[in-house]
């Protein structure tokens, strides 16, 4: 048994159609709601929920304190490698994009490792494109072990993995794994990954399912905005969290709202999401799940990104690069996609305690994760 | 106003109001709310803080006489974990005492009562003086103060939930049969909750969240302290018995009286 087989009694058509047809009455009960339950989160992503926001933030707001109280989680991305034998077309990475392609030394590493911890940074997440013969289990295993010392909480977003690697990497001392699906409607995600193991919808889907089994502490899971319909997308996102925390209760969840940027040989968004949405989306989630951790990247705008602190997000990155190198070795080389927010780590930081919130950078003890 | 004096292992605490760390906007915010409080006993996540740093800044903040630190394991799902960080704690804190907490589940953060028997009776082994958080259990109260440790801390509800004392029935049978102080732990979200603890006979009681996410911490640290003084002295003055029914001012015996 796997994630699969509860996707597989949902259909995206009826899916879409439900979503659209929700009434501005349907909305108003749920609102009265104590429990709010997946078939209230899917009204709730509804057209109809629009008007409704507000009251949605309010609740998002109050509940989030209660759980996170007035506290905000500082973590920031480390791009190891942009080799990668998928083609995206979203993605700046993609195969037959004619970018030069490096992979970080250990030299590099840790040079970046360092201007990293010189910022304040104690949560880091490794990142790479899905290259298996260059960046394979054993060089993120390297990696892991090269700055392990220095950071108390190490994540990654690299390609998925068996079970067997990601239990290896957890001995290394690894907390946590992000994987989006990017999108869960299957045809379209095979017009979008039309080479490379990424190709592969159910392996990717499945992914969550491997983790759970490794005993992951923590798993990130999301879709990529901009590549269809976010509403179903997120019912779908949405439905995957709840399986998850079921089936592998020891496990922590985290979701991410990543929203298609620009990028070299770039791909417009077939579905716009406006800001509006997005605040929405993040409302509906918090009233869903009052202990899924929910994280802005500077994928966002400095105004968004200033108003999300009281929305229900607790973990922000900052003053991000996503080049290898990007930090210290080779800032100037070619980005995965552009930031939109560019403040630096100092910036956020007093952003984020003028509002009233304590910005958290350790909140993890490498010792749990590292204690044989 | 005398009051009594709580022992636990070597530490004698005129406050029964333990406090937390986490969820304050700023650790100026947590500093001011605990002295205010008169919390002598503050529990700190050792996931949290930077033992490696003696700078840290939320250690830095809570360096007083007054104030003991009370290492917590929050964060570990396994009691080889728990001994594991414990021993760290130990280290770098430079205290035997540790709240053990061991939840496995990261969404409620209940804690697993297997788990925790068994790293107590490690712990207590490697000389360590253990308050261990669980589910109102008495059985498993019993079971952890055979194996030595210094005081029980059952949940009144589960962390950060506010609700209050959700437990009730099995709090007045923990606290009836305990030989260790119980300190109610997780779930007092008001000062009329913890007062109500303490009229209960709670030896103590810890606060974390209803403090920390108030509107304005420093008042709300006093207005703990106030209702835990009072609940105790409502405790030890003895509260007036509740009757299940009305006494009658004729009672149908009053005829026997008139015989005589």
């Amino acid at each position: 048994m796997s994630f699969k087989n509860t996707f597989e009694t949902y259909d995206w058509d009826t899916l879409e159609k439900e979503i659209y047809e929700v009434t501005a009455e349907e909305i108003e009960k749920v609102l009265l709601k104590d429990k709010i339950e997946l078939e209230d989160f899917k009204k709730l992503i509804s057209p109809a929920a629009k008007p409704y926001i507000e009251e949605m933030a309010q609740r998002s707001n109050t509940i989030t304190k209660k759980r996170f109280g007035n506290t905000i989680q500082m973590y920031i991305p480390m791009y190891l490698s942009n080799e990668c034998q998928n083609i995206c077309t979203y993605c700046g990475f993609s195969m037959d994009n004619g970018i030069r392609r490096r992979t970080l030394s250990d030299t590099e590493i840790l040079q970046e490792a360092e201007h990293i911890k010189k910022l304040g940074y104690d949560h880091i997440l490794l990142v790479t494109g899905e290259a298996n013969k260059t960046v394979g289990v054993s060089y993120i295993k390297h990696a892991i072990d090269l700055i392990r010392s220095q950071f108390s909480n190490i994540s990654i977003e690299v390609q998925p993995l068996l079970q067997e690697e990601y239990e290896t990497l957890i001995q290394s001392g690894l907390y946590a794994v992000l994987v989006y699906q990017e999108t869960y409607h299957k045809a379209t995600y095979k017009t979008h990954h039309p080479k490379g193991r990424k190709s592969n919808f159910d392996y990717r889907l499945d992914t969550p399912d491997r983790l759970g089994k490794a005993g992951i502490h923590k798993i990130g899971l999301g879709a990529l905005f901009g590549l269809e319909d976010w509403r179903v997308d997120s019912f779908y996102t949405a439905l995957h969290l709840k399986y998850l925390q079921k089936t592998y209760w020891k496990t922590k969840y985290s979701i991410s709202f990543p929203r298609l940027r620009p990028h070299q040989g770039g791909l417009d968004p077939k579905v716009e999401m406006t800001d509006a949405d997005l605040v929405q989306l993040i409302c509906a989630y918090r009233l869903l799940d009052e202990d899924v951790e929910l994280s802005l990247s500077t994928r966002e705008n400095e105004l968004f990104r200033n108003h999300s602190v009281h929305l229900g997000i607790t973990s922000f990155s900052a003053e991000s690069k996503t080049n290898p190198g990007g930090y210290s070795v080779e800032p100037e080389s070619l980005e995965q996609f552009e930031i939109s927010d560019e403040r630096t780590t100092e910036e956020i930081k007093n952003m984020i305690q003028s509002q009233g919130y304590e910005v958290v950078w350790k909140d993890w003890s490498k010792s749990y994760v590292n204690f044989i | 106003m005398t009051t009594d004096i709580l022992n636990i292992a070597d530490k004698t605490f005129k406050s029964r109001l333990f406090t937390g760390t986490g969820k304050f906007s700023s650790s100026d915010k947590m500093r001011e709310a605990i002295i205010a409080s008169e919390s002598e006993l503050v529990t700190v996540a050792l996931k949290r803080v930077d033992l490696e740093n003696e700078s840290d800044d939320m250690l830095a903040h809570l360096k007083s006489n007054q104030i003991n630190l009370l290492p917590n394991t929050s964060g570990v799902r396994t009691a080889k974990e728990a001994v594991f960080a414990a021993e760290l704690a130990r280290e770098a804190l430079q205290t035997n005492w540790v709240k053990l907490e061991i939840h496995p589940d990261p969404r409620y953060l209940l804690p697993d009562p297997i788990e925790t028997l068994k790293a107590a009776e490690e712990l207590v082994k490697l000389g360590f003086v253990v308050m261990p958080y669980i589910h109102a259990d008495p059985v498993l109260c019993k079971r952890l103060e055979e194996v030595g440790v210094q005081c029980v801390m059952p949940l009144g509800a589960p962390i950060g939930s506010n609700k209050g004392l959700k437990t009730l029935e099995f709090l007045e049978i923990i606290i009836e049969q305990s030989n260790v102080p119980v300190i109610v732990d997780a779930g007092i979200g008001a000062p009329s909750h913890a007062a109500y603890a303490m009229e209960l006979g709670a030896d103590a009681v810890l606060v974390n969240t209803a403090i920390a996410v108030s509107q304005n911490p420093v008042e709300m640290g006093i207005a703990f302290k106030m209702a835990v003084e009072a609940g105790r002295m409502a405790y030890n003055a003895k509260l007036a018995p509740i009757k299940k029914h009305a006494e009658a001012s004729s009672p149908l015996t009053s005829f026997l009286n008139d015989l005589n």
